[in-house]
């Protein structure tokens, strides 16, 4: 009475012979853009492109159509213009990440996260200095910014989707308002504001205040997305157990909502980590160390690859610009897959 | 003014805490009752509601409901859709202002006094009258430990036995020898019945002396339905339930009275209220006998 278990397998994939089909599609579609360029007006890497894409429109159809109908024609129409889509998204980003590793790593060397640039110009041999103070200073800035901006930020979306007080659409309004303000403006806001009045001097703290300004509709708004989604069946069961609304936003809406906070803080930080205009205003972009926000001119990563690009013409200064954005671009990646990794853990 | 407010609002307050263990001119019949189920939550002498009406924005969608709940009786709301049930018990715990158009005339009396009234502490209202919802909601970022518990949390009770409570709780929600051994665990790990329960343990952590459910067992199988249904009849030793439900046979089988609901179109309104017993054999009113029998709704 021995039962046989018959072998698992997955009928719903596409077998062999549908591998081999949407292969045999793809290479007629490569063929027949290929012969469009040399038999007809269009040429280049656009041309071919283009036709390309026309050619798999037309021969996916024409192939599901004889196949299995118009619906699945209709459906692989779909595929392509997604595929498609994907590819196009994916060109100026994988270009992109090309071209800074490839011009960015001849700007490397050992010393160039502890060296600053005191001592050595941007024509100097590349060991000659470093961008340390550049990175030490968008970590302080872009720290000081997230500081000041995230309890703003996330209080401001608590009104508009918790207290939903009679403001809420004029501050919804003005939120998003300002979420389009120029970055340049926001550095000319403090410098009249703040630097010439008040301070009088640069410093990275006025650096920090002009991102805040730009960081805190950012925040705001993806908070605000993040909190309308968190049911209100929560809401509820938190009231109807005796708690205050501020005990329920505390111990059951900010809880649930902690990955959506998560990617508003990393939507906010990359609104502003790159931004170049309003620190060129306020920070005074200093070449030397700077640990201090509230006193002297400080430097950072942009103004660093701003400064190496316009001041110098060597293949020196070039290759320092591109590995600053090398730099840049990888704190970037640590910093975003920190946060992903932080937030996607489970509680407890 | 602030200040003065602040003295009014500690003031209440200690009545409210005081009113809790039940004013003495009021307490005979409680104290006779919690005297036969000693460490049970103290019953009080029960809710009644005065010439209820409840509205959202300018549509009136109940009218004028007097009913009476004794302490420690299961009452029944029954009625079809959309006749006002859940706006009502809603309005007995002050989750019907949750909504922001909503509005409402009459009073709900807890332990004689009005919820209602200026000045009254609407978190304490809620501490005594304790709700379970149609849909399971345990909290998504908790463990199944910290979701019995997160009343006191989120009321700021101080509780120096909390593993007792914790074994309390979901023992009397009938869930303890499921859970007992992945507290840990998170709530949403549970299915639909066991969220349930675990959403009613999570309500008696905080000692309501009513509990008001509203549809509870509607999303779930008949299995978890009866689980529940045990729990609710264990649970009326120690306080007032007041549960709506769409199921005839739920009413008939945990319920002490039943009051049946109907809207004409109009506002909600009560029909007819009785001893369960009477509503089902021998209701006065033809539109209750063509409910319960099927012949409509």
């Amino acid at each position: 009475m021995t039962q046989t278990i018959p072998t698992p397998q997955r009928p719903w994939q596409p077998s062999k012979t549908d591998r081999f089909e949407t292969l045999g599609v793809l290479v007629a579609s490569f063929v027949l853009a290929g012969l469009t360029v040399e038999f007809t007006g269009l040429n280049g890497k656009l041309g071919f492109v283009v036709s390309l894409f026309f050619s798999l429109l037309i021969l996916n159809y024409g192939f599901y159509f004889q196949k299995q109908g118009k619906a699945a024609a209709k459906d692989s129409l779909l595929q392509v213009f997604t595929v498609m889509a994907i590819v196009l998204t994916l060109i100026p980003i994988t270009s992109i990440i090309a071209t800074v590793v490839s011009k960015g790593y001849k700007g490397l060397h050992w010393g160039i996260l502890t060296k600053d640039m005191a001592l050595a110009s941007v024509n100097d041999p590349i060991v000659a200095g470093g961008l340390g103070h550049a990175l030490v200073g968008t970590i302080l800035m872009v720290g000081g910014a997230l500081i000041i901006s995230f309890p703003i930020g996330v209080l401001t979306a608590l009104y508009l989707t918790e207290i939903r007080g009679p403001l809420t659409r004029p501050i919804r309004f003005l939120v998003q308002a300002m979420s389009g303000v120029p970055s340049i403006v926001a550095g000319l806001f403090i410098l009249s504001s703040l630097v010439y009045p008040v301070t009088k001097a640069l410093s990275g703290m006025m650096g920090s205040l002009a991102l805040t300004i730009l960081m805190i509709p950012t925040i705001a708004r993806t908070a605000e997305e993040m909190l309308i989604l968190i049911p209100n069946e929560l809401r509820e069961a938190g009231v109807a157990l005796g708690g205050t609304q501020w005990r329920t936003v505390a111990g059951v809406i900010l809880p649930a909502a902690k990955s959506g906070l998560v990617t508003a803080i990393i939507l906010g930080i990359a609104r502003i980590i790159g931004e170049t205009a309003p620190l060129l205003l306020v920070t005074g972009g200093g070449d030397a160390l700077n640990l201090n926000p509230t006193e002297g001119a400080m430097g950072s990563l942009p103004y660093y690859i701003w400064k190496s690009f316009l001041t110098g013409g060597t293949p020196e200064a070039f290759a320092r610009a591109w590995a600053g954005m090398l730099v840049l671009l990888s704190f970037i990646f640590i910093l975003f897959g920190l946060a992903r990794y932080l937030s996607g853990r489970k509680v407890g | 003014m602030t200040d003065n407010k602040g003295f009014q609002d500690n003031d209440k307050e200690e009545k409210m805490t005081t009113s809790h263990a039940t004013p003495a001119s009021l307490s005979s019949v409680a104290s006779a009752r919690t005297m036969s189920q000693p460490g049970t939550t103290l019953l009080g002498t029960g809710l009644e509601t005065r010439g209820v009406h409840a509205w959202f924005g300018k549509k009136h969608v109940l009218s004028d409901i007097s009913l009476d709940f004794a302490a420690g009786t299961v009452t029944a709301l029954i009625g079809p859709s959309g006749c006002g049930k859940s706006t009502f018990i809603r309005t007995l715990n002050r989750m019907h202002e949750f909504i922001p158009t909503a509005a409402m005339a009459g009073e709900v009396l807890l332990d004689g006094k009005d919820v209602y009234a200026p000045g009254t502490d609407v978190t304490k209202i809620r501490l005594r009258v304790g709700m379970v919802f149609q849909k399971p909601n345990p909290f998504p970022s908790m463990t199944i430990g910290q979701n019995v518990l997160s009343g006191l949390k989120l009321a700021q009770i101080k509780k120096s036995n909390t593993d007792e409570l914790l074994e309390s709780c979901l023992t009397r929600a009938g869930l303890w020898n499921e859970v007992k051994d992945r507290l840990g665990e998170h709530g949403g790990a549970l299915s639909g019945g066991q969220q349930q329960r675990l959403c009613i343990a999570r309500s008696l952590a905080v000692e309501p002396q009513v509990l008001l459910m509203d549809e509870p067992c509607s999303a779930l199988d008949p299995g978890s339905t009866f689980r529940i249904e045990e729990t609710i009849a264990e649970l009326a030793k120690s306080m007032t339930i007041v549960i709506v439900t769409h199921n005839m046979q739920q009413a008939a089988r945990v319920s002490d009275y039943t009051a049946f609901f109907l809207s004409d179109g109009g506002p909600g309104e009560m029909i007819e209220a009785a001893p369960t017993s009477k509503i089902f054999s021998s209701p006065q009113d033809k539109r209750t006998e063509d409910y319960v029998t099927g012949r409509f709704g």
